[in-house]
């Protein structure tokens, strides 16, 4: 038995293909016998990861889910930053590049609107709890952007640890929520062509959020989705401890 | 041969880091701006150039349609590797702040998908956007 978890984790990377195909076949099973294939495969099986990230994180007191056990580190390599942003590239293998042009003042667009909405509700829930000095309001505000843009406005602005944890845990309850309701409001919001997907990727701006949603909604739309999202912690993390920033000061300091 | 793909792909990706990470510190940021943005841009051009030119044969576009085909799995593994511990212990704020943010955002989208578009025409259908590759069918 030792000798077998041994192998495994000496071969991470190879167990954990083997892994997420498994999840994935059972996934997909259940998408066909239980929901009559209404439920998308992929969507059962991020929603299994996400599950499952949630064990591991419960189970090691880790903050990478899974791959915080050493029997499942190589799912950290292959979901990594690395290889995820290997195979969101490849997509755009073959898209077509007129529509990314033709929806390109929406993307523009959606990225400045995704990123000022993002702030202006994440520092008003920050007020409503308490938090009414500027630095934690735009750091709250910020994490509501990514988990990224919040610690790095956080740090840029001094402000506390305690809300600096706050703002991460903001971004990834977005991430997470984007992940997994995607599918479901897709219909509602006309999620289903490159322009949509584009101005979807710009004003969600979490990386993770949109391609794990995308996916699951219909791959063919993530390459648009991920164009824009991947300049929003970008724009955020510029636009956070300035412009916002003072914005916030002006009004509520 | 089917490196020449992945060589490409690899290549383009390396270059789009390298330039979001040149414009980050730029502008003074401290993170990578629009990387995997211009990584596509790149990898959309070359494609195309070589295509044009007959140059990419058939076993080398297989190289970059195999990565791409990995896409979903890949997310599933980057699901599995998020701090969800920490999103549902945030506590009422965070969560409501990371609710709140989202539901609003999307709200937004059919709005904002109007902005610069064609006036008055029908919206574009799934025909219009060209798969990379077909996607996996449940099979």
């Amino acid at each position: 038995m030792t000798d077998l978890s041994e192998l495994l984790i000496k071969n991470g990377l190879l167990f954990a293909f083997s892994f997420v195909g498994l999840t994935m076949w059972l996934c997909y099973w259940v998408s066909k016998r239980f929901t009559n294939g209404r439920i998308h495969g992929s969507a059962i099986a991020i929603l299994a990861g996400l599950a499952l990230a949630w064990v591991g994180g419960t189970l090691t007191g880790g903050s990478k889910g899974l791959a915080d056990i050493p029997l499942f580190a190589g799912i950290g390599l292959m979901g990594g930053a690395m290889l995820r942003d290997f195979a969101i590239v490849a997509t755009a293998f073959g898209v077509d590049f007129s529509e990314i042009r033709r929806a390109g003042l929406s993307g523009v667009v959606s990225l400045f609107a995704g990123v000022f909405v993002s702030f202006a509700v994440g520092a008003l829930v920050a007020y409503g709890f308490g938090y009414t000095d500027p630095v934690s309001m735009t750091t709250i505000g910020a994490g509501a952007a990514t988990y990224i843009v919040g610690p790095v406005t956080g740090t840029a602005l001094g402000a506390s640890s305690e809300v600096i944890a706050l703002s991460v845990a903001a971004g990834l309850v977005k991430s997470v929520l984007v992940m997994i309701g995607t599918p479901f409001v897709a219909r509602s919001i006309g999620l289903d062509n490159a322009r949509t997907a584009m101005v979807f990727g710009g004003l969600m701006g979490t990386t993770s959020g949109v391609a794990g949603g995308l996916a699951a909604t219909d791959p063919r739309l993530v390459p648009y989705g991920a164009m824009t999202a991947t300049f929003y912690t970008g724009l955020g993390c510029l636009l956070g401890p300035s412009l916002i920033f003072f914005a916030i000061r002006a009004i509520a300091g | 041969m089917i490196i020449y793909g992945v060589a490409i792909l690899s290549a383009c990706l390396l270059a789009g880091v390298f330039v979001g990470d040149l414009l980050g510190n730029l502008i003074g940021v401290q993170a990578n701006v629009g990387g995997v943005g211009f990584a596509m841009l790149l990898l959309i051009f070359i494609t195309d150039y070589l295509r044009r030119r007959k140059a990419f044969c058939e076993i080398s576009q297989m190289g970059i349609g195999f990565w791409s085909a990995m896409y979903i799995p890949i997310v599933v593994a980057m699901a599995a590797q998020q701090n969800v511990v920490a999103a549902v212990s945030g506590g009422p704020a965070a969560i409501l702040a990371g609710v709140l943010t989202a539901a609003v955002c999307v709200a937004l989208v059919p709005v904002i998908a109007r902005v610069g578009g064609r006036s008055a025409t029908a919206p574009e259908t799934r025909s219009d956007t060209a798969p990379a590759i077909a996607p996996e069918k449940a099979c």
